[in-house]
């Protein structure tokens, strides 16, 4: 059934995902959300390897997938943390209000 | 035994070690003791192996200790050469190296430099028997280098006194002229001849162009002159004064100035085959003796008087070399040693006694009160002056009969320097041992004689001067002449005397006949006549003034050399360094600093502006990564 949709709409698909994800981090100034969209990006490149890898009957992609995603996964801890670190340091997780690596 | 010549200069450098490194724990006369046991048991170890080369038909040994430079083309094994002429010099060197060490643990007694000033002594020694034994002429320009610094060293020993400090960078300097020569010598050398060690050097001269033996001969004399303190370098050895007595002594009188006469013997081969050489190194000699002989004519410091003596003498024997008599200028090397360290050790025991006093128109009278230096020192001056039967006599007749030989002109040149030498070493004896006493009162007071361990190498030497002779009878007296026999083996071009007996025993007695008359115009003058040097400069007459100033050289030489590098050097240092590198090297900063001041505006600290930066540049670069 997966391999009925051409791999074009993957690609379409993964591709707004990404510019979505891009364009969030780019415009947006809340940390979470800045941080939402890095794993949408994320996401989005996992998506394409899925897909490819289906599409080229080749596991390794997948194999990617879950390697990506466990980091994924850790990197959200530690980010997490780092941001709740901020909010008790400066009361605020405005990026821009972080332009100074001092008080 | 042969075998053991490196013990010879490994002893002092044990010495050196020691003293330099614990001497400041030591006592001194710990530390005294241990540079003259050191020095003693080279002299030992020299005169066995001096004893085994006279006695074995093996005239010339080479022992090689290691190898040192090995590079390509390029084998320079570190290897000694044993020979009459090496070994000769080990005897003058450790021989009277070791009298003037026990005549310094006496002498620099008082002074809190005592094993720093052993520690330099020790060190000349190691050099300076580097020098004499090196087989090829890198090891000779190691042991060359060495005894220059060790020179510096000793002459700026009283480092706080910036006089003398400036004397040692004078001498530093005025050796440096030198040795670039030399060394430009050396590598003419190597570049003709593919080596530097003597053997071969000497065997294949015969087959290069005799323009270019004469080019390494000229610049290898160059070095001489430096070392030997000849015209126009010789400024150096009367400032060289500044330094303590027995250095004095034991470098600039008796060993190192005459490095430079080794050299040329020991590459004779080259002047033999260069007449033009020859001919230079005859006619600097002969002027540098007159020149230093007038000079010392009227110096008052005791010490100046002596040095410039030195310089005169040093000057007749490259004046022997000059005219191909080399074994005569050996045999003057030898007497010289004698009988110039015996002065300067005299002068240094008068110095003591007078409280640190130079000056012999402030002296007078000290014949009572230090009989022993009066005795010794009458003994060196009367052999300077050249009278039979003492060991100057000797080989300055040779000298001066081998240069009649070759040119009369010459000859004439050379005697009227030693008339010159008659006449001033009677007149600073004179003045510092006759007459009154002309210092103060404390300085009268203070008066006595020098403990043993100074006079004691003084009367080695005063006897070591009388018998000198004995090395080199005139053979027109029936005698045999060892110092040319022994030396036979080293001199390539041999030189037969050609002139009748006749002819010598003339030259032989005007020498003599001018010798005596000078000394007896010079008591005439300064002990009937009471002559004192002027006190103020105004008294003297014009031509005394110019002798005096020594003919100006110093001022000259100040004049034409250092003002115009002083003045080019200004203006390089106002237009070329500050305008010119200091521009390209600041303009280097500023641009780099407003650059920064530009780039830095990039830097906001905005999260959102750097990722923007980042997506537009990977989009920029996946652009043009495409559309190639």
């Amino acid at each position: 059934m997966i391999n009925t949709i051409p791999i074009n709409y993957y690609i379409m698909l993964s591709t707004i995902l990404f510019i979505i994800g891009a364009v969030g981090v780019m415009a947006r100034r809340n940390a979470i959300i800045v941080f939402m969209c890095i794993e949408l990006m994320l996401n989005a490149v996992n998506l394409l390897l899925v897909a490819f890898s289906t599409l080229h009957n080749d596991a390794n992609g997948q194999v990617f997938v879950f390697f990506i995603m466990a980091v994924a996964a850790a990197e959200v801890a530690v980010g997490l943390a780092i941001l709740s670190m901020i909010y008790r340091n400066i009361k605020s997780i405005d990026i821009d209000l972080l332009s100074k690596l001092k008080h | 035994m042969i075998k053991l010549i490196g013990l010879v200069p490994l002893f002092p450098l044990i010495g050196f070690i020691i003293n330099g490194f614990f001497g400041k724990k030591m006592s001194k006369s710990m530390s005294g003791a241990i540079a003259c046991i050191s020095v003693l048991a080279s002299f030992i170890v020299a005169v066995l192996i001096f004893m085994e080369v006279s006695a074995s038909q093996q005239k010339s040994n080479v022992v090689e200790l290691f190898s040192w430079i090995n590079s390509g083309t390029l084998k320079i094994p570190f290897s000694f050469l044993v020979d009459p002429l090496s070994c000769l010099f080990l005897l003058i060197i450790t021989g009277i190296g070791f009298l003037i060490h026990v005549y310094s643990t006496g002498y620099m007694h008082e002074d809190e430099g005592f094993s720093r000033f052993f520690t330099y002594l020790n060190l000349f020694i190691f050099f300076m028997l580097l020098l004499v034994l090196g087989n090829n002429y890198l090891i000779m320009f190691v042991g060359w280098e060495g005894v220059g610094l060790c020179s510096y060293l000793l002459i700026g020993f009283w480092f706080k006194n910036d006089a003398y400090n400036k004397a040692a960078n004078k001498a530093f300097i005025m050796n440096r002229i030198g040795d670039l020569g030399f060394l430009l010598g050396i590598i003419l050398i190597f570049v003709n001849f593919g080596s530097i060690t003597f053997g071969e050097v000497f065997g294949k001269a015969a087959s290069i162009p005799t323009a270019t033996v004469t080019a390494i001969a000229l610049l290898l004399f160059v070095g001489a002159m430096g070392k030997s303190a000849q015209l126009p370098l010789y400024t150096w050895l009367p400032d060289a004064m500044a330094g303590p007595t027995p250095v004095s002594a034991l470098i600039h009188a008796a060993t190192m100035v005459t490095a430079g006469i080794y050299m040329v013997v020991r590459s004779n081969v080259f002047y033999s085959i260069s007449e033009t050489a020859s001919e230079v190194v005859a006619v600097i000699g002969a002027l540098t003796a007159l020149f230093a002989a007038v000079i010392a004519l009227l110096q008052t410091d005791i010490k100046k008087v002596l040095a410039y003596s030195t310089v005169s003498q040093l000057g007749l024997m490259f004046l022997a070399l000059g005219v191909g008599a080399y074994s005569s200028a050996v045999f003057h090397v030898t007497t010289h040693a004698f009988f110039k360290a015996l002065l300067f050790l005299g002068a240094g025991s008068v110095i003591h006694a007078m409280g640190g006093e130079q000056n012999i128109s402030k002296m007078g009278g000290l014949k009572k009160a230090l009989p022993v230096t009066f005795l010794t020192m009458l003994i060196g001056t009367i052999a300077i002056s050249g009278v039979p039967p003492f060991a100057g006599f000797f080989s300055k007749d040779e000298i001066l009969a081998h240069t009649y030989e070759h040119s009369q002109l010459l000859w004439f040149v050379g005697s009227i320097a030693s008339l010159g030498t008659a006449f001033y070493m009677f007149r600073m004896l004179y003045l510092t041992f006759y007459g009154k006493f002309r210092g103060t009162h404390e300085q009268e007071h203070h008066l006595h004689e020098s403990p043993k361990s100074m006079t004691i190498p003084l009367m080695v030497l005063a006897a070591l001067t009388v018998f000198g002779g004995l090395l080199g009878m005139p053979e027109f007296w029936g005698m045999k002449n060892w110092m040319s026999e022994n030396l036979d083996p080293i001199i390539i071009r041999k030189n037969p005397s050609i002139l009748s007996h006749e002819t010598e025993w003339t030259l032989m007695i005007i020498a003599v006949g001018v010798a005596i008359s000078t000394i007896y115009f010079a008591y005439q003058m300064f002990m009937k006549y009471k002559v004192l040097p002027a006190e103020k400069e105004a008294d003297m007459k014009p031509f005394q003034r110019v002798i005096f100033h020594k003919f100006y050289v110093d001022e000259f030489y100040d004049a034409i050399i250092r003002k115009p590098l002083d003045a080019i050097s200004q203006v390089f240092y106002k237009f070329f360094d500050k305008q010119i590198l200091d521009g390209i090297v600041n303009g280097m900063g500023d641009i780099t600093k407003w650059k920064s001041q530009q780039l830095r505006k990039l830097q906001t600290g905005h999260i959102g502006f750097y990722i923007m930066a980042m997506v537009v540049g990977i989009i920029t670069i996946l652009f043009f990564s495409l559309i190639k």
